[in-house]
């Protein structure tokens, strides 16, 4: 680590790049990052029709290697990571002993002892800790590799044919969860085929000295394809629709993955045991005290993150997220509500249900998730 | 971002064109930049007594809801329905066609209190 102070946020290989591109630059979990370019709307909707080039380096990326990595993450993650394939990708959460969700992961396993857990920025030193003390023992070790990767992502459905003027790579063979060693503009990449949009899309991890020469390669493949760079601004937008969790929002320390509506990536079945299973076993055998529902607004004032949501008047449950949607044009929300409103999702809780928007209730339709599917 | 010198400013980023006792309400560049896309605008109805410094509105983005403060004492006499229906219109031209309401001053003998001018907002917008 070193000794910056705390009002100095972090930049990223491709911060300047942004800087020369006029972004809104704003401090996100302790990095300088782009929220918008010019319009959040337009670089939204770029992303669901063209394409959208998103900087994420300043994502957590912690590397679990030794002859024990997959006992050890068995151990410290909810899912069965000693059952991931090498060149496989998985979502998956870290919980604590009460079940409680300490971050959502994508992991990556890269060969058979070695994986790289991708962490929220916001978590990624208590998931360094936390990996950390439960691989204690075995022969297996954790690092953090944060600064030793740029990541950059490419969205959206025009996404593959830009990749595809730069490598040879197939992509085709790149399934959804795949990684892939790939050349990208004739720099080594891991090439994944993951996402936070709810578009198809590619993640390339790179050498933090190939951050500019990749992203100034994609801009300019991406040019003729409408692709635009996109900021964390549209990407909260994108992930809301898509009906994607985010870390802070749907998940925290106080829910488990079961009332995020989650409680698949919990395996309660694989072989080892694993922290925060007993308590994770105890809430699946008890339903869950909350449920994730969405919601979309009947006015144009949008519900918005801990807003309270009303049945018949009285509360009933919290935003935690909530935007004017671009795709459907209307105000569009997930909130944690009572586990029996969860069956009114049918009948939508037209005339009971309703969001306080400050000092007015406006009224609220329940919609299953995900607000938005991509097509075919 | 521009700060046009003929108009007046308030420290909640609203600015304001007199003349006479008729006056034109908005929200600065700096303000339409720091919210993002604006999606809607409410704005208190004609006729509506709106008070220097009190909240008579809201301004939606995508990212955040604002308060939209009244700069001066009067009654509204005017809103801006092209705003209603296309509020990128606060980002596009938020001096000109992005104008919000309009107002008749309940006092137009003597210059509203606590009004800035474009070079104390300037220095406002650099100092945060």
């Amino acid at each position: 680590m070193t000794d910056v102070p705390a009002s100095q946020p972090r930049r990223t290989p491709l911060t300047g790049v942004h800087e020369q591109l006029g972004a809104t630059l704003t401090d996100f979990a302790g990095w300088l990052m782009p929220l918008r370019y010019r319009s959040e709307t337009a670089e939204h909707n770029a992303v669901r029709t063209a394409a959208g080039l998103f900087d994420l380096s300043h994502m957590g990326e912690l590397a679990v290697t030794g002859a024990d990595a997959a006992a050890a993450l068995d151990y410290a993650l909810v899912g069965n990571l000693s059952a991931l394939a090498p060149g496989r990708a998985r979502y998956t959460m870290i919980c604590a002993a009460d079940g409680g969700v300490l971050d959502d992961l994508i992991v990556y396993r890269l060969a058979d002892a070695e994986y790289l857990v991708v962490a929220n920025a916001a978590n990624a030193g208590p998931v360094f800790a936390a990996l950390t003390e439960r691989a204690a023992g075995l022969a297996a070790s954790v690092a953090d590799r944060t600064e030793d990767y740029a990541l950059i992502a490419i969205q959206g459905p025009r996404a593959a044919a830009i990749l595809a003027t730069l490598t040879d790579a197939d992509l085709a063979a790149v399934k959804y969860y795949a990684s892939y060693p790939a050349a990208v503009a004739g720099r080594d990449v891991l090439l994944a085929r993951t996402g936070y949009t709810g578009e198809d899309g590619f993640e390339l991890f790179a050498s933090p000295a190939d951050a500019q020469p990749l992203w100034a390669a994609l801009s300019e493949a991406g040019a003729a394809h409408g692709l635009q760079p996109a900021g964390l601004a549209a990407r909260d937008t994108l992930r809301l629709e898509a009906g994607m969790p985010l870390y802070g929002n749907e998940l925290s320390r106080d829910v488990t993955p079961y009332e995020a509506g989650l409680g698949r990536v919990v395996k309660l079945d694989k072989p080892a045991d694993f922290v925060g299973k007993a308590a994770l076993a105890e809430r699946a055998a008890e339903g869950p005290r909350q449920v994730l529902v969405g919601l979309t607004g009947k006015s144009r004032r949008v519900p918005r993150h801990g807003y309270q949501v009303l049945w018949d008047a009285a509360p009933c449950g919290t935003v935690t997220s909530g935007a004017p949607s671009p795709t459907l044009g209307v105000p569009i929300a997930m909130a944690y509500v009572r586990p029996e409103l969860a069956g009114e999702v049918d009948s939508g809780g037209d005339g009971h249900l309703a969001v306080q928007v400050r000092s007015s209730a406006e009224a609220a339709t329940l919609v299953p998730l995900p607000f938005y599917r991509r097509p075919g | 971002m521009t700060v046009p010198d003929e108009l007046q400013y308030t420290a909640e980023h609203e600015w304001i064109a007199i003349s006479g006792d008729a006056a034109t309400v908005g929200i600065t560049d700096h303000a339409q930049t720091a919210l993002g896309d604006v999606v809607f605008v409410s704005v208190p109805a004609v006729g509506t007594k709106v008070t220097a410094g009190e909240p008579c509105g809201e301004v939606e983005s995508t990212k955040s809801v604002s308060d939209l403060y009244s700069p001066v004492d009067g009654e509204v006499t005017e809103v801006n329905q092209e705003v209603d229906d296309d509020p990128g219109l606060v980002n596009s031209d938020p001096y000109g066609a992005g104008w919000l309401f309009k107002v008749r001053l309940a006092d137009d003998e003597e210059e509203p209190p606590g009004l800035l001018s474009a070079a104390e907002y300037e220095a406002l917008t650099k100092e945060a």
